[in-house]
């Protein structure tokens, strides 16, 4: 846990964030591992936590391609088993999975909808001028499988790496594009940042608005017009503050000689354990499998 | 005027795997015109409490009460209950935002739906009770002090005129100048107004001068409620969770184990003063 959480904390200690905010005893641990989270980072210890975030990066996209390749219920099944053994091993609760696909319900629905009613072939049943067709079933059901895995198979890696830590796999990746003049360490950091101020600015924006709430603010009711105007009292403290903030960041940054990435070493150093290459030989049998259901099947 | 909290318990991010009890069985009374002192270490649930206050929490299980009607009724009137309880945020200089010093604080009169001349009163009232001079009025608030942006934002609620002001950390990162000065100013509005106030701060010292009741705070539960001598007679207990009694209780505790009888259920230096002589006396003057 603690390995995990540093360079976040560290982050925070550079913007000002909390530690040092002047009331008494700071620093307190709830409310670190809050911000965290919100990011939508899972924080438990399990092996694919502990893994390479560049192996997860990888596999990721590896994921992805697979669920494109395959297009059979053997593949399917395949996908299905390789994301719930890496759920399994993850840890992190699969009801805590099943709420993040709630958002996309809506979304799942109407393709499928189209899917299931669009497609034309043998009919086999009507409702008024909208015919089910057995190709229809077969594409929605396809469509639906591959976007739940899809999502599924990208939260995993979102919930098991720290936003500091997929930013640093995403470097170290992307690292030969250097070559080509591609200021990859400051886009990483720009990332880095941003994804570090989401859950900050978010808890700013709630405690912005309750306090004009207690001043009788009014969010919800009146016009358009109104409404927009209503945000005045929201919009105007939180720019102030990301404002303020970044400014300290800055500031503290610059205090400790930072000059983007040239010479730059990093206390954790991503390195290549065991478990990684065992995870890429997975991940590469995994895809021939793919491909060759896909072959012996056709 | 009363608030009651019944049974009150608030989780945050409740229903998943962040899950954090910050109010757990909470019940509290408050009449009118008291003046209490709410303490706790970081954490301890402080700010949580004071939202459930005027609605802008919903507590998990439990009730809050407002003479005698409960706040999270479907028809209440949460926008009224809000100018009635006035709430201060901790850092309220944070959500100063108009151009200038005086609109701001116009801000929420306007909200209550008053005519401009009535708004501009209770402004400019307001302004005077948290001791703010003319020349600032028209200033942009963001060029003020911290302290002056923290009186700002006090007179942005006062304005309201609520019949309860509960301050969040009202001097938090204030020198200790300017602490006293904001104390002396809200315990002075407080006598001649009749306010109910509650004053929310992590140190005993702070308070143990000015309130009249002190709710002790730990882990989300209420662990003293009683007047301040009462309290500080528990000065191990409070130290065990990270809070203090005032200094001048060590003192007297010291005193006494020293043998001289001195009453030991003070709360300020006056009325230490007053009892290490009347002690000396009773030992026969001999200083
Ligand atoms: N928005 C939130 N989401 C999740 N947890 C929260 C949130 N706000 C507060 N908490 C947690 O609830 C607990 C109580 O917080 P609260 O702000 O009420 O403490 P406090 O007594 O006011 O502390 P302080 O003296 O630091 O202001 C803390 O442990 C905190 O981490
Ligand atoms: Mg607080």
């Amino acid at each position: 846990m603690e390995e995990q959480s540093e360079e976040a904390d560290s982050l925070a200690i550079w913007a000002g964030c909390r530690v040092g905010a002047g009331s008494g005893p700071v620093g307190n641990e709830e409310n670190m591992l809050r911000e965290i989270t919100l990011g939508q980072y899972y924080q438990t210890d399990s092996v694919i936590h502990r893994m390479d975030p560049r192996v997860k990066l990888v596999t990721t996209v590896c994921y992805i391609i697979s669920l494109f390749i395959v297009d059979n219920i053997a593949g399917y099944v395949i996908a299905g088993v390789f994301l719930a053994l890496v759920i399994r091993l993850s840890r992190v609760p699969v009801k805590y999975m099943i709420r993040g696909m709630k958002s996309i319900v809506f979304l799942l629905i109407i393709a499928a909808g189209f899917n299931l009613f669009l497609t034309p072939g043998e009919t086999i049943a009507t409702f008024w001028k909208l015919k089910i067709t057995r190709e229809g079933i077969r594409l929605a059901l396809f469509m639906a499988i591959r976007l739940v895995f899809l999502l599924m198979g990208s939260s995993v890696m979102t919930l098991t790496t720290t936003p500091n830590n997929l930013t640093d796999g995403m470097e170290k990746l992307l690292g030969p594009l250097k070559h080509l003049k591609v200021p990859v360490h400051e886009i990483a950091m720009m990332m880095s940042i941003a994804l570090r101020f989401i859950p900050i600015l978010l808890e700013e924006t709630d405690k912005i608005m309750k306090a004009q709430i207690a001043r009788g603010a009014d969010f919800e009711s009146g016009n358009l017009i109104k409404k927009a105007k209503s945000l005045v009292p929201l919009l105007v403290p939180l720019f102030i503050s990301a404002f303020r903030r970044a400014n300290d960041l800055a500031m503290a940054m610059e205090a400790r000689c930072y000059r983007g990435g040239e010479h730059r070493t990093k206390m954790k150093p991503l390195i290549y354990k065991k478990r990684d290459g065992i995870a890429y030989g997975v991940v590469l049998i995994y895809l021939v499998l793919c491909v060759a259901v896909g072959k012996i099947l056709l | 005027m009363s608030l009651i909290l019944d049974h009150v318990s608030y989780l945050y991010e409740a229903g998943t795997a962040m899950e954090y009890t910050a109010l757990r069985d909470v019940c509290l009374k408050i009449s009118k015109g008291e003046f209490i002192g709410l303490i706790g270490h970081t954490g301890s649930g402080k700010s949580t409490l004071v939202q459930h206050l005027n609605g802008l929490l919903k507590p998990v299980s439990g009730n809050v009460y407002f003479n005698g009607a409960d706040i999270h009724d479907s028809d209440y009137n949460k926008k009224e209950l809000r100018s009635k309880v006035g709430l201060v945020f901790q850092y309220p200089e944070h959500q100063l935002f108009e151009a200038d010093v005086f609109s701001d604080v116009c801000f929420g009169p306007k909200n209550l739906g008053l005519d401009k001349k009535e708004t501009e009163l209770r402004a400019y009232a307001a302004l005077k009770q948290v001791g703010l001079e003319d020349e600032y009025f028209y200033q942009s608030p963001f060029d003020l002090s911290g302290g002056q942006k923290r009186r700002v934002a006090i007179a942005g609620v006062l304005a309201m005129q609520p019949e309860v002001l509960v301050l969040d950390e009202p001097t938090a990162g204030l020198d200790p100048k300017g602490r006293d000065e904001i104390l002396d100013r809200i315990a002075k509005l407080r006598d001649e107004t009749g306010m109910t106030v509650i004053l929310v701060s992590h140190s005993m010292e702070d308070v143990a001068r000015y309130v009249d009741r002190i709710i002790v705070m730990n882990k989300g539960q209420i662990m003293f409620d009683d007047k301040p001598r009462e309290v500080f007679r528990h000065y191990r207990e409070l130290e065990a969770v990270g809070l203090a009694a005032p200094q001048i209780t060590y003192i007297m505790q010291a005193l006494k184990k020293k043998g001289l009888d001195v009453d030991t259920d003070i709360t300020s230096v006056e009325e230490a003063k007053e009892a290490i002589l009347k002690a000396l006396k009773r030992n026969g003057g001999a200083v």
